[in-house]
């Protein structure tokens, strides 16, 4: 069993857990992930990984979609999650020289904190841009502010820092004239996507790390399968990281929808079973 | 009484009924029926069944224990050489092992050798007969990493020589393909879950969550003070087609559906939580076990038609004759001599139907089958909205590609002394499929008892040569 030592709620529907998971952290990388299980019924949910301390306490923000989320973000500090395997997945690739611009969007925050870190302390310079819809869902703000040379914030109705979309940021850095060797973006798909197209033009190197629908993450069953280059990859074992321009967001996107009648009636019995339990699911 | 010249026939749930459940297809032999089957065993000098056994089970002397009644007797015998009766007797393909040699099959059916080891195994677990006993420790320590039934036995067997013994398992429970890949309706999880808790019963420690080649490395199981290891990680990476349209939402592998169902139990959803989409009309592409088991837990989420596609004929079927006659049984249609080239899809990506092209047989390849070779023009479309790929799987890469030193194969099978069961890597043992590609469950065992032996020796030795 995998205990929470600590729980921070960010925006109503994300949350930070510490989780204690001693071998995951062992060899934990930025840009690797982690598949949690809540308890004996529920699904292994593929998560990136936050932080890993070398006392073997495990970050994961986790942001509530269906039912299995909303279950782990009702949890408390002292409850324990079934399981936690990692760390999986390839560690993102790592400059040591040059500019790297850091993109997140909404509760890709998280994952890219460390990929953020372990560029500064290589003396990249790191330009990160924290990006939501209104200022109440921006997150981690002082953890990515820590780790960058230039933070820029923008949200979509303009409630705090630049009024736009990550990529209109994005777009005002090259305007400006920064020099970006390569952009790291996390986030949603529409995100990522957007992000590639704004970079794709001037030929900076963007790299995405994709969340596919998983099972085992280990290989075994290929449902991650995503386009890369034309080519079909497993984004568990050969991504999650992979290069913006060459992937195939059409499909990924696609792909990305084929439970959504499920994940609605596995939600909607969720939430008929909390109001007649009065709250306790 | 003459001798009866076909098998005593097996309990099996009918068909009607069956591909309305996951529970098991065959209910098992009671005692009588067992004892009327042993009855048919011509209990020959040299009895050639036994050589067909990839582990040698003396299988004349326990048919003639059980025929005096000595059922524990018979099962000691077994057990000597197989540890896993209840699964052995379950999913090995008997005809092309021990039944295959059985004098009485020459001219009528053999004798039922799998179901009266399934009975034996039954009846221990039943009466709660445990066999392996705890050695006192020898002070060694020994990582078993993959909790199939390669790993099972070498457990198994390590722990009663008293090494101390840990299992490693890359998902949430032990078992491997046997909990994760082969159905209820075929072996019944408790089946499993008895023999896991037979291993922990001797000492054996299981860590579940453990992926060797991410969370932990061989070398840091050396570096913890494991002074060797035994792999048996499997064959779990599935094999595509690498024709147009496999990406479309609707395509699985065999491994993602079966997992889904049988690891994630995806038909009790939205009970469970993991949910497994079955359209109406499903194509299963292969032939083997698998092909057969997919096929037929997609029967039973209620579709209106399943279809197994094979490009070769009945005759080159790897599946057991028994699951293709089930398969068949239960109203699985049978696509023989045909192709998938092409799967269709819709504007949301969603496959909408299979252009299958149809073949003849060739000239013999190198599997000794005969090659199939295209029809031209003889192409036409299967309308079907959800595709399951089971051709085949290979090991997986995971431990390979972060161990240093350890050799494979082109295909990524682990290359091994057959006799010692020793890699490349001094202290690093493998057996079972990550060594031969997709096998059978008993080869696993076997292989997993022979490194077993082969780790003992070279602990003995001072570990240093095997």
């Amino acid at each position: 069993m995998f205990r929470i030592r600590k729980k921070r709620v960010l925006t109503p529907v994300t949350v930070l857990f510490e989780v204690e998971a001693p071998l995951v952290c062992r060899h934990a990388q930025p840009g690797q992930f982690v598949i949690v299980r809540l308890g004996e019924k529920s699904e292994r949910i593929p998560l990136t990984i936050m932080d890993a301390t070398r006392d073997g306490i495990l970050s994961i923000v986790i942001q509530a979609v269906g039912k299995s989320t909303r279950e782990l973000i009702s949890l408390n500090e002292g409850d324990c999650l079934a399981d936690v395997v990692g760390p999986l997945g390839q560690p993102c690739p790592l400059r040591d020289s040059g500019t790297v611009a850091v993109v997140g969007g909404g509760f890709g925050v998280a994952p890219i904190i460390p990929i953020a870190r372990a560029l500064h302390e290589r003396g990249v310079r790191v330009i990160a841009i924290n990006g939501a819809r209104t200022a109440e869902l921006l997150i981690l703000e002082e953890e990515l502010q820590a780790v960058s040379d230039r933070y820029l914030v923008s949200t979509n109705d303009g409630s705090k820092g630049i009024k736009g979309m990550v990529t209109d940021v994005l777009q005002m850095l090259i305007s400006e004239g920064e020099r970006l060797d390569e952009v790291i973006a996390i986030g949603p798909m529409v995100m990522m996507r957007a992000v590639a197209e704004v970079t794709r033009p001037h030929g900076i190197r963007t790299l995405v790390s994709l969340d596919p629908i998983m099972v085992d993450g280990t290989g075994m069953c290929g449902v991650c399968r995503v386009s890369v280059g034309g080519q079909t990859r497993f984004a568990c074992v050969d991504g999650p990281i992979f290069d913006a321009h060459q992937v195939d967001f059409d499909l990924a996107v696609r792909r990305g929808h084929m439970y959504d009648a499920e994940q609605k009636l596995a939600l909607e019995r969720y939430e008929k079973c909390r109001c007649s339990t009065g709250g306790e699911a | 009484m003459p001798l009866r010249k076909t098998k005593v026939p097996m309990p099996e749930q009918p068909p009607e009924e069956r591909i309305r459940n996951f529970r098991e297809v065959a209910l098992g032999l009671t005692p009588e029926l067992a004892r009327e089957e042993a009855e048919r065993c011509l209990q020959c000098k040299n009895p050639a069944c036994e050589q067909g056994c990839p582990v040698n089970v003396r299988i004349k002397e326990f048919i003639g224990k059980l025929r005096q009644g000595d059922l524990e007797g018979a099962y000691r015998t077994i057990w000597a050489t197989n540890i896993l009766p209840s699964i052995c007797g379950r999913v090995c393909p008997q005809e092309e092992q021990c039944e295959k040699y059985c004098l009485m099959g020459k001219k009528n059916e053999p004798v039922a050798i799998g179901r009266l080891e399934r009975f034996l195994g039954d009846w221990a677990r039943e009466q709660g007969l445990r066999l392996a006993e705890k050695a006192p420790p020898n002070g060694k320590r020994v990582a078993v990493v993959g909790s199939g039934p390669a790993g099972l036995t070498c457990a198994s067997d390590l722990a009663q020589k008293g090494y101390e013994v840990t299992v490693f398992e890359a998902l949430h429970v032990p078992g491997g393909v046997l909990m994760y890949g082969i159905p209820e309706f075929r072996l019944p999880k408790a089946v499993v879950q008895a023999e896991i808790d037979g291993l922990r019963a001797l000492g054996v420690e299981i860590k579940t969550d453990v992926v060797v080649g991410k969370t932990l490395t061989v070398d840091d199981l050396f570096a913890d003070g494991y002074q060797a290891v035994f792999l048996g990680t499997g064959a779990g990476l599935p094999n595509f087609l690498g024709i147009p349209g496999e990406n479309f939402c609707g395509v699985y592998s065999a491994n993602e559906f079966l997992t889904r169902i049988n690891l994630m139990k995806g038909y009790l959803f939205p009970e469970y939580d993991t949910p497994v989409k079955c359209g109406r009309r499903v194509a299963v592409i292969g032939a083997g076990n698998v092909a057969m088991d997919a096929a037929r837990c997609a029967l039973r989420l209620g579709p209106e038609k399943v279809y197994i596609v094979y490009r070769r004929t009945w005759d080159e079927m790897p599946a057991r004759r028994e699951e293709i006659h089930h398969a068949k049984e239960e109203g699985i249609e049978f696509h023989l001599l045909t192709a998938p080239v092409e799967i269709l899809g819709d504007e949301n990506g969603w496959v909408t139907g299979m252009v299958c092209q149809r073949m003849e047989l060739g000239e013999p390849d190198a599997s000794g089958r005969r090659r199939p070779v295209p029809i031209p023009g003889s192409e036409y479309r299967l309308d079907v909205d959800t595709v399951i790929v089971a051709i085949g799987t290979t090991p997986n890469p995971l431990v390979s590609r972060s161990t240093p030193g350890l050799q494979t194969t082109s295909w990524g099978g682990l290359i091994i002394d057959e006799e010692t069961g020793m890699t490349s890597r001094p202290g690093v043992f493998a057996g079972g499929d990550s060594v031969t590609g997709a096998a059978t469950v008993i080869l696993a065992m076997g292989a997993g008892r022979r490194a077993a032996a082969g780790i003992d020796r070279y602990l003995s030795e001072g570990g240093k040569r095997a």
